[in-house]
């Protein structure tokens, strides 16, 4: 079990930063979709 | 339409979620512990993979952007743009992962070898994309540097590729392609494989249909101010 630390360090930081892009990714979104809403309503009054 | 989209990217996601738990049992649970490099040559397995996304996500940049060039399509650049910023976050795990393997492997962090060193160099040249394109503020001419850059830039891939076959590095050979893998190895590692390349393929869909989004805004913004 020698190294254990730098195999569970690798992976750990894999899933850190797919996750993390992921959660970037997630708010975007939802702050592009409130924007198009606002758009689209503002364009219809 | 948006209907299927969502069905299409449920099933995407429900297969990325499957494939990396299968990885992530093969690796940890299946695959024999290798002789010499011991418990932490299991970081390979997600190493590798995660570096033929990087290739991936640069060759699909080079493509879009000779399309976009091509096209004009702001579609095309939306996929090009949003491949470089997936691949850029594989190559920062590549540059990672890869000096967490070499301290107990070789001793050191790192050294400044052809392949380590190109990768770098392919990890400078991307975020320089990413960066123009960020500082760049009229969309059509940041998408127009951003397709130049992920041409030219493309360069360095088959360069970091071929690092370790053209020197001598101390980054060890492509060991996959000269039957340097036992059976479950060779079959952990396409497992991974899969799992990355299903999950690159989803977060690139996402990131695209983000860029395809904010460029509907820009769009409806000039359609409010007319």
């Amino acid at each position: 079990m020698e190294n254990l630390g730098y195999l569970l360090a690798a992976y750990a930081v894999i899933w850190a930063v797919v996750f993390g892009y992921i959660l970037v990714l997630l708010r975007k979104q939802r702050k592009l979709k409130k924007q198009v809403d606002a758009l689209k309503e503002s364009m219809e009054k | 339409m948006n209907g299927n989209h969502n069905l299409r990217n449920g099933i995407l996601w429900g297969l990325g979620f499957v494939l990396m738990i299968a990885a992530l049992y093969m690796v940890f649970a299946y695959v024999p512990t290798e002789k010499h490099g011991g418990i932490v040559q299991r970081i390979f397995y997600f190493h590798v993979p995660v570096a033929w996304v990087s290739f991936l996500a640069f060759f699909v940049t080079f493509i879009y952007s000779i399309l976009y060039l091509w096209k004009r399509e702001t579609k095309w650049d939306a996929v090009a743009c949003a491949s470089a910023e997936v691949g850029v976050i594989f190559t920062t795990l590549v540059l990672i992962t890869g000096p967490i393997w070499a301290k107990p492997a070789w001793g050191i962090w790192w050294t400044w070898d052809a392949r380590l060193t190109t990768s770098l160099v392919l990890w400078l040249i991307y975020v320089a994309y990413l960066l123009v394109r960020g500082l760049t503020g009229e969309p059509s001419r940041a998408a127009r540097y951003g397709a130049v850059i992920g041409i030219v830039g493309f360069i360095d891939v088959p360069i970091v590729f071929l690092t370790v076959n053209l020197w001598r590095t101390q980054h060890p050979t492509t060991i996959i392609f000269e039957g340097g893998l036992t059976s479950p190895m060779l079959a952990t590692l396409m497992v991974c494989i899969v799992a990355f390349t299903v999950l690159y393929i989803v977060l690139i869909i996402q990131s695209a249909g983000l860029k395809n989004l904010e460029a509907e805004i820009r769009r409806l913004r000039i359609m409010k101010a007319e």
